[in-house]
């Protein structure tokens, strides 16, 4: 298995030549799993039409609220930091995406997953199993509670570690706004070792993965607050009916 | 109101990881329409990585019209209430590579349109999501004139449509990486 050194210097080697990016490259050897796994030739300029014009739609059918709690789910109080986090979905050109499904899911404070090929040898927690969905409201915002999630060894190379996250599904108004991310943590030490963070070359799209801490959000006694704002790529239809009650 | 967002960069993806069988797949996630109900079609296919192996931590999303052109905007989509077509589904592979739905076949949601699904694609390995489309085959004339195929090889046409099987289903296999890559799309406004 290589080294952390080594991977770090491939890393390093990539970053030299790059600027400016803002999304990640899906050709990044340093993320081993990726080498088989990514197009080589360029990607096609489609124009969207149809039914990629149109994101499918979730509704209080789709989602219960309780959902949005995922320190409730199991029925005792999972172990961890609980937190809360608040975000607002927005598409390219600033509007909210509203009433559109978000789900999450997420190790738990140990950093292990309720996953049967999760083999990382830190306990299940019974009262967590790190999966969460809501809907936006009319202004875009969304919002969990949850446990911080831990950060956990991965198999990429010796010693591999994956700074603590929650992966995040996303849909816009368009299918083609379409996306899967993971959000992160402020501060956190595994930054510069993590290959699958790193493949976002530029610093400041990294940045737009990490939440920041919020006082306001946190409360007396109970938990701390994160927020997390999202954007999607623009939505490329028409939308006269979200623009109708935007004023 | 709510504060300003300054940045309004799209925020970047990152791959989907191992980890997504518990969260991501629910009940009937790739049945848009019940197997063998009447209209219904079997569109299935493998994934496979840059070495021809087979992917099995793959998550394929279609996006289509009914089978009167219409794109359906019905709330519901993942529970269905009612039965409603909702012209989405989600299907996981297996370890063997594998992806289903059972579905309708589009209609052209044009006047001498083609018709296609749109798929979205999503890998543990795949630091971003892919977009194709799954063309209907059939009907060349209205293929040739799509304004996507026809800036295509022939070869490369040849792979954005689907196979008709003897038993009527749609086969579509994609390719992450190699000789037989499947075309992937960029929508404008996007990057990377
Ligand atoms: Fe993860």
């Amino acid at each position: 298995m290589d080294t952390q050194e080594s991977v770090s210097k491939e890393i390093a080697d990539i970053h030299a030549g790059a600027s400016g990016e803002t999304q990640p490259r899906v050709d990044f050897p340093p993320y081993r799993s990726s080498i088989l796994r990514h197009p080589t030739k360029d990607l096609r300029h489609a124009d969207p039409e149809g039914a990629e014009l149109v994101a499918p739609v979730f509704g209080h059918s789709d989602v219960d609220p309780l959902e949005a709690d995922l320190t409730i789910q199991a029925g005792g109080e999972p172990i961890g930091e609980r937190m809360r986090l608040r975000g607002r979905l927005l598409d390219g050109d600033g509007r909210p995406v509203r009433r559109q499904l978000v789900e999450i899911w997420q190790a738990n404070a140990a950093g292990r997953y309720v996953h049967k090929r999760d083999q990382h040898p830190a306990p299940v927690d019974p009262n967590f199993t790190g999966v969460g969905r809501c809907l936006t409201d009319d202004d875009g915002t969304y919002e969990f509670v949850t446990i911080k999630p831990g950060p956990y060894p991965w198999r990429n190379h010796h010693n591999a570690w994956r700074p603590a996250h929650i992966h995040f599904s996303l849909f816009g108004t368009d299918f083609t706004q379409r996306m899967i991310t993971q959000m992160y943590f402020p501060s956190d030490p595994l930054f510069a070792l993590d290959p699958i963070y790193q493949s976002i070359t530029d610093q400041r799209a990294r940045d737009r993965l990490v939440a920041t801490y919020d006082h306001d959000l946190s409360e007396h006694e109970w938990l701390m607050g994160y927020r997390w704002d999202i954007v999607l790529t623009g939505a490329h239809a028409t939308q006269m009916e979200a623009e109708d009650d935007d004023a | 109101m709510p504060e300003t967002v300054r940045d309004l960069t799209a925020t970047p993806g990152q791959t989907i990881g191992p980890f997504f069988h518990y969260a991501l797949p629910f009940d009937l996630d790739r049945e848009l329409v019940p197997i063998g109900s009447p209209g219904s079609v079997r569109l299935h296919g493998r994934v496979y990585d840059g070495a021809g192996q087979p992917v099995p931590d793959a998550l394929l999303e279609i996006r289509q019209a009914d089978g009167s052109g219409d794109v359906p905007r019905v709330e519901g989509s993942l529970r269905r209430p009612g039965g409603d077509f909702t012209g989405w589904g989600r299907s996981s592979t297996d370890r063997t590579g594998r992806y289903w739905f059972s579905t309708v076949e589009p209609a052209p949601t044009g006047e001498g349109a083609a018709a296609f699904f749109t798929v979205t694609v999503f890998a543990r390995g795949l630091l971003n999501r892919l977009f194709t489309r799954i063309y209907l085959p059939g009907d060349d004339a209205v293929l040739a004139a799509d304004r996507l195929l026809a800036g295509l090889d022939d070869e490369r046409r040849h792979s954005m449509v689907a196979e008709r099987e003897p038993d009527g289903s749609l086969r579509f296999d994609v390719h992450l990486q190699g000789d037989r890559e499947t075309v992937f799309l960029r929508y404008p406004g996007h990057e990377g």
